[in-house]
C-alpha cells in the first residue's frame, strides 16, 4: 500500500500540468452540471411552495340545503387524496373577495358570490391527473355547479419541471461521459509513459491488480478534487447570483456528498476503463 | 522442472520460431541455449516466464501448464524464477538498491524483510559499495549484477537469462558468467541463451543448439547416445 500511495504522489509530480489539466476537466464538467442542479433544486424549491397551494374550489349552487353541504364536505374530506376540504359560505366569500380585491369593497349583497367548497390535497396527490380525478368526483354531487382547479396551470408547471429533470439527465450523462473520456486519456498517457517500468512489474511478479492499484487510485484523487473544486466553483456562482440577482438556496449536505462521489466515481470509471485497455498493451 | 512437450510457437506476425520442441530441465541443472539470431532462443525463454504461450504442445513450469494458465498465476509463477536481460531492464530513476528492493515491494513482501534482504543480495553480487548509485552511474557488468540480484529477490529455483553478457566487455563477461555459477552452484537451475560460445567451450555444462525454431544438438542426449534431432522426450 505505501508503493502504491507512493507511486500515485509520483504521478501527480511527473505530470503535475496534466495532472492538473485533468483535475480542471473535471471540475468544468461537474461546474456545469452543478449550476444545473442548483438552477433544478430551485425550480424544485419554488414548484414545492406552488404546489402547497393547488386547490380545488367546487362552486355549489344557491339553496343547497346546510346539511348536504355538511354530508358532502364531511364525504370529500375522507377522500384518500385529500388533505382537508373547508365549506366557503357566501358571506365568508365576500369577506374575503372585499379584503383581497378592491373592487368588492363596496359590495354588501353576500348573494353576489356563490358558497363554495375549498379542498387541498395531500403532499405526492398534487399532480395533474390526481386534480383532475379529484375534481371529476367533486363534480358528481349534484348541487355542484363547477369546479375549477387551474388545469392549465398545474399541467405547465409539471412540464417545466420534467423538462428541467430531464435535462439535468441527459446533460449530466454528456458530461459524465466527457470527464471519463478525459480521465480515460490521462491514464493512457499515465499508462504509456510507464511502458517499461509496468514490463519490468510484470516480469518480477507483480499482479495486474496490483499495477492497476496506483492508476485507479490516481483517477480516484482526480476525480474527488475535481469535486471539491467544482463546488467551490458553484458556490462561488450561487453567491454571485444570490447577491445580484435573486435569492437562491445552496445544495444540502446529501447533494454535496452526491457530487463529491460522483466526481470519484467518474474518476475512477475512467481510469479503470483506460488502464484496463492499455495495460494489455503494454 | 522446465518441460517442453511437442511446443510449437508461431507468431502472428513473425511466422513460425518454434518447430516440435521438446526438451527437459532437470532441477539445480545449468543449461547454455545456443544458435543463430531467430533461431527460437528468446522464444523459448519467454515460453518459460510465460510472457508468451505456445501456439501448441504444452509447456509445464513448476507445476503450472501452459494449457490451463491463468493470468494470476502467471503473476506467481514469475515470483519463483528470476529473469535477466541484455540490456539489463532497470529503472533509470531508481538507485541500485531500489531496483532490488522494487521487485520485493511488488510483490507486497513485509517491509522489515527488504532491507536486510537487498544488503545481503548486493553483497552476494559484489555490489555493497555501490548500493546508492543510479544504474548510469555503473559499468554494465554492474548493472547487469544489479539485473541479477533483482532476479534472485524472492529465491528463484531456476534463473532465466537471455544474453546477459551480450553488452558487456570479456572481463565482465567473465565475472557475471562466474556469478551466474555460484548461483547454480548454490542450488539454482540456469537456462542461459547465448551467442558467446567461447563461455560455452570454456565449461562442461549442457548444452542445447537450435536453428530455425528446432533443437538441433542436445549434449545431453548426444552423450547417453539419444537422438540428436530434439524430437525424443527426455525420459
Amino acid at each position: 500500500m505505501r508503493l502504491t500511495l507512493r507511486e500515485t504522489l509520483l504521478a501527480f509530480r511527473r505530470a503535475p500540468l496534466l495532472s492538473a489539466l485533468s483535475v480542471m476537466t473535471i471540475a468544468f464538467s461537474l461546474f456545469s452540471l452543478g449550476l444545473f442542479v442548483l438552477v433544478a433544486v430551485n425550480i424544485r424549491e419554488a414548484l414545492q411552495q406552488v404546489e402547497e397551494r393547488v386547490e380545488i374550489r367546487a362552486y355549489i349552487a344557491d339553496g343547497t340545503p346546510v346539511e348536504a353541504l355538511a354530508a358532502a364536505l364531511g364525504d370529500i374530506g375522507a377522500f384518500p387524496e385529500v388533505a382537508r376540504a373547508d365549506g366557503i359560505s357566501q358571506d365568508e366569500a365576500l369577506e374575503r373577495a372585499r379584503a383581497e380585491l378592491g373592487e368588492f369593497r363596496d359590495v354588501f349583497d353576500a348573494a353576489f358570490l356563490p358558497a363554495s367548497i375549498e379542498v387541498r390535497l395531500k403532499p405526492g396527490f398534487r399532480d395533474p391527473e390526481t386534480v383532475s380525478a379529484v375534481a371529476a368526483r367533486i363534480r358528481t354531487y349534484p348541487f355542484v355547479d363547477d369546479v375549477r382547479f387551474g388545469e392549465e396551470w398545474v399541467r405547465k408547471l409539471y412540464n417545466i419541471r420534467n423538462l428541467a429533470t430531464a435535462a439535468g439527465i441527459i446533460l449530466g450523462v454528456a458530461f459524465a461521459a466527457v470527464a471519463i473520456i478525459i480521465i480515460g486519456a490521462t491514464i493512457r498517457m499515465a499508462v504509456l509513459a510507464r511502458g517499461r517500468e509496468i514490463s519490468i512489474m510484470r516480469l518480477v511478479g507483480a499482479t495486474d491488480g496490483f499495477i492497476r492499484r496506483p492508476f485507479l487510485l490516481e483517477g480516484l484523487a482526480k476525480g474527488i478534487l475535481g469535486g471539491i473544486l467544482a463546488l467551490a466553483l458553484t458556490y462561488f456562482a450561487h453567491s454571485l447570483i444570490s447577491r445580484t440577482l435573486v435569492a437562491t438556496r445552496f445544495f444540502d449536505e446529501r447533494i454535496i456528498f452526491a457530487g463529491i462521489a460522483f466526481g470519484a466515481l467518474i474518476g475512477l470509471l475512467g481510469s479503470a476503463v483506460s488502464v484496463g485497455r492499455h495495460l494489455r498493451r503494454v | 522442472m522446465i518441460r517442453f512437450i511437442h511446443v510449437s510457437k508461431e507468431y502472428a506476425r513473425g511466422g513460425l520460431a518454434l518447430d516440435d520442441v521438446t526438451f527437459h530441465i532437470a532441477k539445480g541443472e545449468f543449461a547454455f541455449l545456443t544458435g543463430p539470431s531467430g533461431a527460437g532462443k528468446s522464444t523459448i525463454l519467454k515460453l518459460v516466464y510465460m510472457e508468451e504461450l505456445p501456439t501448441e504442445g504444452d509447456v509445464r513450469v513448476a507445476g503450472v501448464h501452459s494449457g490451463q494458465v491463468r493470468r494470476a498465476e502467471i503473476a506467481q509463477l514469475r515470483r519463483k524464477l528470476g529473469v535477466v536481460f541484455q540490456d539489463f531492464r532497470l529503472l533509470e530513476e531508481r538507485t541500485a538498491e531500489q531496483n532490488i528492493a522494487f521487485a520485493l515491494e511488488v510483490t507486497d513482501a513485509p517491509r522489515a524483510s527488504i532491507a536486510t534482504k537487498v544488503s545481503r543480495l548486493l553483497t552476494q553480487v559484489g555490489l555493497s559499495s555501490k548500493a546508492n548509485a543510479l544504474p548510469r552511474e555503473l559499468s554494465g557488468g554492474e548493472q547487469q549484477r544489479v539485473a541479477i540480484a533483482r532476479a534472485l529477490v524472492n529465491d528463484p529455483f531456476v534463473l532465466i537469462a537471455d544474453e546477459p553478457t551480450g553488452n558487456l566487455d570479456d572481463r565482465a563477461t567473465r565475472g557475471v558468467f562466474q556469478l551466474l555459477r555460484d548461483i547454480n552452484a548454490a542450488g539454482t537451475a540456469v537456462l542461459m541463451a547465448t551467442h558467446n560460445l567461447e563461455l560455452v567451450r570454456r565449461s562442461d555444462y549442457r548444452v542445447i543448439e537450435m536453428n530455425r525454431g528446432q533443437i538441433v544438438y542436445d549434449s545431453s542426449e548426444a552423450a547417453t547416445d539419444a537422438t540428436v534431432d530434439g524430437r525424443s522426450t527426455p525420459a
